[in-house]
């Protein structure tokens, strides 16, 4: 490609965190220094830009580096990568966690999302804005960082020679201030797990060594790998339809469907990936299933690989879980050492992002471009991940078919509800005594929850997170299945049950959905991109009893609210409206 | 692999139902096709037949029956047996809707006519969201003799970007930059252009639908007051350069070149020119002042 | 190429061909336009192979660049030849059949082993070898060319050359492969197939065949006009020299910027009796001219039409009244015709369209009408029933070959007459940008944000080595004539080799550098080829 940087030249050590990844330049056309043979030769063209997927590693590792992207280390990673910098540019500022400006090496990412509200986030972060400026330079506010159970939560992060990162959580002004004047971090508890009667999915956590695969070995892991072996892709997928296991990423679409479409594809090659990206507020279940139980999920990829004729696999973690990520990786290198695991299985950091947690928009950030969602039709099983059949599977999905295989689907459909089989991970936060991941049959009623959970003087309950739905005291009755949610008029989503008691100030939970949401959208269609800020910029002056007539404004969220439900592109339009919609007309949060 | 496949197989016809009438069109045509054939104005704005669909503006979105949301027109290819509504009071309010937060957040003056036309059909009232709400406005960027940026009208519709891309120039001087409602186009860094990868080929002018992309030309010559449209006539020619034979369009107004496009169904450009063929006019004016 | 003076195949094969050579050619800034269809045939999949001595913006698009040393094409081909037939790659159902004077070529391409190539063209071997394979291989394949193979004192055994490896492979006559010249202007094509060359009349018809002459001579009506070819533009220098040309009308070319070896074209121009300039500018040849004739400009300010690289004739129309006094190039002519006395009468541009019609039958089918309907036609286009002709050749493959056969050429490499010594040790070439156009007298009058005026470019290695930075001012020499101008810092550049365009005459003159050498069949000179000294010169007091 015929590519112009003008900005000046990378620094050694920009460069070398580049070629850390890439490999020295092997030519002056890739970025090196001149060499004989580059006067009369020169290889490129489709090979170079075939490398465009690595683009986000390549920043990460830039950024791992120096704390920041400059222009002349993007420009640098574009030579290298033969991407134009307009492009790239695009693709950096897209993703909140890099940094276009100059920041040092420390960086502190706080958490001011909902359940960390409940626990004094907003205390802690105008404490720090006292006395370390506006967030966006030494600290930075977050969106959920998949901590709720242990809130207020944070990330620190240290560039260098030696990138460090660690998630810390309950976070203390204290530890603050002990981090940001260069003392030593916290060490960090994994999860908090309340005690249940018995779960299933759950089993190994706690009990199992995360780091040692003799250990899942021990507690009967991959078993079911060695019987999928064994009876062959067809029965894989019989077994997976009988089961009639759904979806656990939010659109709750049943797998077995989705597999024997993938299987059935004719181009390759296939692709796997499980979507890890858990960004949705008041979610952490694949967070810890993955930071305890990673054999598992690695199994499970193995037997989804097997069954569908998947070629190469990827698992999409979002970059503020780095223990999660660290364990999938060294589950994946100790399987692949032992020969148990044929499938190549690459781990992609995301790079914050929520709308990347969409299946086409995770594909295009893996391609190296912007997290931009794609229209469906065509969907992944058919033109996925660089536009080949795809299979994307949440996390906790994969965990379930692990089971499914050894016990058989019919014995999996036993538990739960005819059209909502099995069991759920439900993460409870915000005012309860016992936040934590919760595994119950599907259909068990929500005050059930509640009650183990510790929840008292219920005001609301936000059911699946930021895309779900607000609850009233009166409707916690609702079984928690797909198709009891369904009936009136909320959804299980993610599993994310925040709950919010009687001190609760709901107009801030609405108002900081509604910023989430303009935060979030990608901005590429219109309903979305200027809705979401309609909605919040509405909201805003509806809370500051601006413009009095109210009446009219709540006729405006709600045709706001119907465009982009019924013209968005993607999921995420699509529910900006649902939680802030339904606070406002179920919970009158506003009078109105 | 068989030779000579160029011919192109004669396409299927697909039958289905818009708006309550029976009508064929050839396979993989789009419903917006179909709904051009059946004469049923449809608003677009980031849909150009030069570009491959990127279905982001949302203003032609249908119902089709037993889609759970609406479907955008533009890229939706027909499907045997479909149904499919244009006018219902869901596709009206959409399109309202669109229309209406697109005006409210930039400024559409310049853009065509019929632009505006749709924003009487569907009742657009952008300014009932109030007047306090966040726009575009920004100062415009003129930074070099050939083209002015005005990206207070820009409605984000992707074309100067795929224009620019790989739709035709494969330059990629500019981009889309930042997300969300702070998504906007811009170069690296924001970089002026004559720094940039710019070629000035001129297409990203040539498909822009709200005059945020302008020739400086054009950009004095309304800030004169003296650019008057009705005035102008469009003569096709063969440009005067290289031997690939690109046709132009002059725009001419008072025997004076002030534009320079090309039509988009020509086989040779489609639609797309190099710098010398957009701006390279000059010297045949500047003849009489030369002798 | 073989009997008719047009590439072969379209633009849209270029989009669904599976491998592209650009030979000789910077496409992506000379021909922009195709080089949009040639990039959608890159992304969807075709292999771009570019050949050019510099890495030019077109060459950075390409799976892999040969940077050959400068006129030493044939070289490159001839081996690719030898390691296609030696691979069993020759495509000899095709050669049997449809060729002649295979045997020979054969003879004189196995001489032109890796290793030969390798030393004459600096490209490794292994290199050479992939790319004859990749080519000889692919189910589709195309060369494209421009002036890196023409603007050399070979250039037509050059252009053989490429035209034996597409025989040699079968890789002309089938859609998706072809041998296309891409053209300098928007009618170079046109100009040629309407006779303006030497040995042939409207239609690309041979003017030595007697039964042609008689049909045009009837046609009109009985006119007695040479039955011989004419000389090309360096024949006309040479006769000028030799004092056998005294009188010259010249429509539309300005051999005093234009011509390699400046200084001689000058001095040759001003020695003529009579000199008449027919122009739409005062350029400088007009300047030294006994009569201008200002002329409306084609493209906008009169009707007829021109003839694109893809052989298709279009309409350019009147868009603007020209200037007071310039008048069509038709007015001209036939008010000419009457004062010499024949009367044209005042034809319009579709009568005299008509005329021709009426007597080239390959453009016997392209009424106005038609172009206009057809977005233009692709020759030939034998009747009004006939949608043109997508890509030639189609004949070759017929069982039997209609027409006669194609027959290859063996060429023997020649390296350039400037031959590279102690004294001029750097090879200078030329070229084009993609913002102007040959001597700049149209481009320079718009203002363009990319041009940066005339510079020498070369390779940071030559520039440390002579001591000078980015923006010096150098004084470059050649064995004809000595320039001073700016250096600008190229790392595309190896050392030893410099570059410069022909863009900037007033600003600097390389053509008093660049060698007249001329192909004797083409009649191009070696513009690509200047062997030069760099001198640094001390800095010039800034003009205030
Ligand atoms: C805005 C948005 C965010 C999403 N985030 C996630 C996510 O973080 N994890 C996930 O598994 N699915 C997420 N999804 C759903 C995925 O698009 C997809 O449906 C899912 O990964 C499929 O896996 P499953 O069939 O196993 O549920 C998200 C969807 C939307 C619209
Ligand atoms: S709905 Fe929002 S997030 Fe989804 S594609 Fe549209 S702008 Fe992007
Ligand atoms: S500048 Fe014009 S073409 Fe580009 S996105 Fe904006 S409105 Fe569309
Ligand atoms: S970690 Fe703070 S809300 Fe989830
Ligand atoms: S025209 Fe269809 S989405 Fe823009």
């Amino acid at each position: 490609m015929d590519i112009r940087t003008t900005g000046g030249p990378a620094t050694a050590e920009e460069m070398a965190a580049v070629d850390g990844l890439l490999g020295e330049p092997e030519s002056l056309w890739e970025g090196g220094e001149r060499r004989a043979s580059d006067d009369h030769l020169a290889y490129g063209g489709r090979a170079t830009r075939s490398r465009r997927h690595l683009l986000l590693p390549v920043l990460h590792a830039i950024q791992d580096r120096s704390g920041w992207v400059s222009r002349g280390a993007l420009e640098y990673a574009c030579r290298r990568l033969s991407i134009p910098p307009a492009e790239a540019y695009g693709v950096v500022s897209f993703y909140a966690r890099f940094g276009l400006q100059p920041r040092g090496a420390l960086s502190l990412h706080v958490c001011d999302d909902i359940a960390c509200k409940c626990s004094g986030a907003e205390e802690l972060c105008a404490a720090l804005e006292n006395a370390h400026g506006p967030s966006g330079v030494v600290w930075h506010r977050s969106p959920c960082l998949g901590l709720c159970d242990r809130a207020p939560a944070a990330l620190v992060e240290r560039a260098g020679m030696q990138h460090k990162d660690r998630q810390i959580a309950p976070f203390t002004l204290a530890q603050a201030e002990s981090i940001l004047g260069g003392g030593a971090w916290p060490e960090p508890a994994t999860y908090s797990m309340p005690r249940q009667a018995q779960p299933k999915l759950l089993r190994r956590i706690g009990a199992v060594d995360p780091e040692s695969l003799e250990s899942y070995r021990l507690h009967g892991g991959f078993t079911a790998l060695g019987r999928a072996e064994v009876i062959g892709s067809d029965a894989v997928i019989r077994e997976i339809t009988e089961s009639r296991l759904l979806g656990r990423g939010g659109a709750a679409f049943p797998t077995g469907r989705k597999w024997e479409s993938v299987a059935k594809a004719a181009a390759r090659p296939h692709y796997l990936v499980c979507n890890a990206d858990e960004s949705e507020p008041g979610t952490f279940k694949d967070r810890v299933l993955m930071e305890n139980d990673p054999f598992a999920i690695v199994e499970g990829m193995a037997i989804a690989a097997l069954a569908t004729g998947c070629e190469k696999g990827f698992l999409y973690v979002r970059t503020e879980y780095p223990l999660a990520r660290r364990r999938i990786e060294n589950a994946i290198a100790q399987a692949r050492a032992q020969g148990i695991l044929k499938l190549e299985i690459e781990v992609r950091r995301g790079a914050g992002a929520y709308i990347c947690g969409e299946e086409t928009a995770l594909f295009n950030s893996i391609e190296g471009k912007r997290g931009e969602p794609r229209n469906k039709p065509p969907f992944p099983v058919d033109v996925g991940l660089f536009g080949k059949p795809t299979l994307v599977n949440n996390v906790e999905t994969l965990l379930n078919v692990v089971d499914i295989v050894v016990e058989g689907g019919a014995s999996f459909a036993a538990t739960g509800t005819k059209d909502s089989t099995g069991t759920r991970l439900f993460c409870a936060s915000g005012h309860v005594t016992r936040p934590g991941i919760y595994e119950v049959a599907m259909g068990t009623p929500l005050r059930a929850l509640l009650d183990t959970a510790g929840a008292r003087k219920v005001q609301a309950v936000l059911l699946g997170g930021a895309a779900g739905s607000f609850l009233t005291p009166d409707q916690i009755d609702v079984p928690l299945s797909f198709e009891g949610t369904r009936a009136i008029g909320a959804t299980l989503g993610s599993g994310a049950v925040l709950v919010f008691d009687d001190t609760a100030d709901m107009k801030q939970v609405l108002l900081r959905i509604a910023r989430f949401f303009r935060d979030e959208s990608c901005g590429q269609c219109v309903p979305c991109r200027v809705g979401t800020k309609r909605q919040e910029e509405i909201l805003e002056r509806m809370l500051g009893g601006r413009d009095g007539d109210g009446r009219s404004d709540v006729l405006l969220l709600s045709d706001i609210a119907q465009a982009m439900r019924d013209a968005s592109i993607c999921g995420l339009g699509q529910t900006a409206a649902n939680a802030i919609a339904s606070g406002l007309t179920q919970l009158k949060v506003l009078n109105v | 692999m068989s030779e000579a496949v160029f011919v192109g197989l004669p396409r299927r016809l697909v039958k289905l139902t818009i708006d309550g009438r029976e009508f064929e069109v050839a396979e993989g045509s789009t419903i917006l096709d179909a709904c051009r054939r059946m004469q049923i104005d449809t608003p677009t704005l980031c849909q150009l037949d030069n570009l491959t669909p990127v279905n982001v503006c949302r203003v032609c979105v249908v119902e089709v029956e037993g889609s759970r949301v609406l479907v955008p027109a533009c890229s939706r290819k027909v499907e045997a047996g479909m149904k499919v509504q244009t006018d219902s009071d869901r596709v009206r309010h959409s399109r309202r809707l669109v229309l209406e937060l697109l005006a409210s957040s930039v400024d559409m003056s310049l853009c065509s006519p019929q632009v505006h036309a749709w924003m009487g059909r569907y009742g657009a009232t952008p300014s009932r969201f109030g007047d306090q709400v966040a726009t575009a406005a920004q100062p415009v960027k003129i930074d070099n003799d050939l083209y002015v940026r005005d990206y207070s009208r820009c409605i984000l519709c992707y074309k100067c970007v795929e224009a620019c891309g790989v739709d035709a120039q494969n330059t990629f001087a500019i981009g889309v930059v930042g997300r969300g409602f702070d998504a906007h186009i811009s170069t690296e860094f924001d970089t002026p252009l004559p720094d940039s990868a710019c070629v000035y080929c001129g297409n990203c002018i040539g498909v822009c639908p709200t005059g945020a992309l302008m020739f400086k030309s054009e950009h004095e010559m309304r800030a004169a007051g003296t650019w008057d449209e009705s005035r102008q006539k469009v003569t096709e020619t063969v440009c005067p350069y290289c031997g690939v034979g690109c046709m132009l369009e002059l725009h001419v107004q008072d025997n004076s070149i002030v534009k320079v496009t090309s039509p988009l169904d020509h086989s040779v450009t489609s639609g797309h020119l190099c710098v010398k063929g957009r701006f390279g006019f000059e010297f045949v004016q500047r003849r009489e002042a030369k002798r | 190429m073989f009997g008719a003076g047009g590439g072969t195949s379209s633009y849209q094969e270029a989009e669904e061909t599976d491998l592209i050579i650009l030979w000789g050619s910077n496409a992506r800034e000379t021909h922009p336009i195709f080089f949009h269809h040639l990039l959608r045939g890159v992304r969807g999949g075709a292999k771009l192979i570019a050949v050019d001595p510099r890495r030019t913006s077109s060459a950075e698009w390409a799976d892999i660049w040969l940077g050959i040393d400068v006129g030493s094409d044939i070289a490159l081909a001839n081996a690719m030849a030898r390691e296609i037939i030696h691979a069993g790659l020759a495509h000899t159902e095709f050669i049997s059949r449809a060729t002649t004077g295979y045997e020979e070529f054969a003879r004189c391409v196995e001489a032109y082993t890796l290793e030969r190539a390798e030393a004459e063209t600096g490209v490794p071997a292994a290199a050479i070898k992939e790319v004859a394979l990749a080519y000889a291989r692919a189910e589709k394949g195309m060369i494209c060319w421009t002036l890196g193979i023409t603007e050399h004192h070979n250039a037509t055994d050059n252009v053989l050359a490429l035209i034996n490896l597409g025989l040699l492979t079968g890789k002309v006559g089938r859609y998706g492969s072809g041998l296309n010249p891409l053209r300098g202007q928007n009618n170079v094509q046109g100009g040629g197939d309407m006779g303006a060359i030497p040995a042939r009349l409207p239609g690309f018809q041979d003017l030595e065949d007697p039964e042609i002459h008689d049909k045009f001579a009837r046609a009109w009506g009985g006119a007695t006009f040479p039955g011989r070819k004419g000389w090309h533009l360096s024949e006309m220098f040479e006769a000028m020299d030799r004092g056998d040309l005294s009188s010259l009308y010249i429509v539309g070319e300005n051999p005093a910027r234009s011509e390699a070896d400046q200084g001689r074209a000058v001095r040759l121009l001003s020695g003529l009796d009579h000199l008449v300039v027919q122009d739409i500018f005062l350029t400088h040849t007009a300047q030294m001219a006994h009569v201008v004739l200002p002329a409306a400009a084609g493209w906008a300010e009169s009707e007829g039409t021109v003839t694109n690289s893809e052989r298709r004739v279009q309409r350019v129309r009147r868009a603007l009244e020209p200037p007071a006094g310039a008048r069509d190039d038709i007015d001209i002519i036939c008010e000419l015709a009457r004062r010499l006395g024949s009367d044209w009468g005042h034809p319009t541009a579709e009568q005299v369209w008509d005329e021709c019609r009426s007597l080239s039958p390959m453009h016997a089918g392209m009424a106005y009408r038609r172009l206009e309907e057809l977005g233009g036609i692709q020759w030939p286009c034998p009747d009004e029933s006939h949608r043109g002709t997508q890509f030639l050749h189609a004949r070759l493959w017929k069982h039997p070959v209609e027409g006669p056969r194609a027959p290859f050429h063996a060429v023997e490499h020649d390296p350039p007459v400037d031959r590279l010594s102690e004294e001029f040790p750097i090879r200078l070439t030329t070229g084009r940008r993609l913002d102007s156009f040959n001597t700049g007298v149209q481009t320079n009058e718009y203002t363009s944000p990319l041009r940066k005026g005339e510079a020498l470019l070369i390779s940071p290695e030559d520039g440390q080595r002579i001591g000078v930075e980015d923006g010096e001012c150098v004084r470059v020499s050649s064995r004809r004539g000595s320039v001073d101008v700016n250096v600008r810092i190229e790392p595309t550049l190896r050392p030893g080799l410099a570059f410069m365009t022909l863009h900037f005459p007033d600003q600097v003159s390389t053509n008093i550098l660049t060698i007249d050498a001329t192909d004797p069949k083409s009649g191009t000179a070696e513009f690509k080829a200047s062997a030069i000294r760099i001198d640094k010169i001390p800095a010039q007091v800034p003009a205030s």
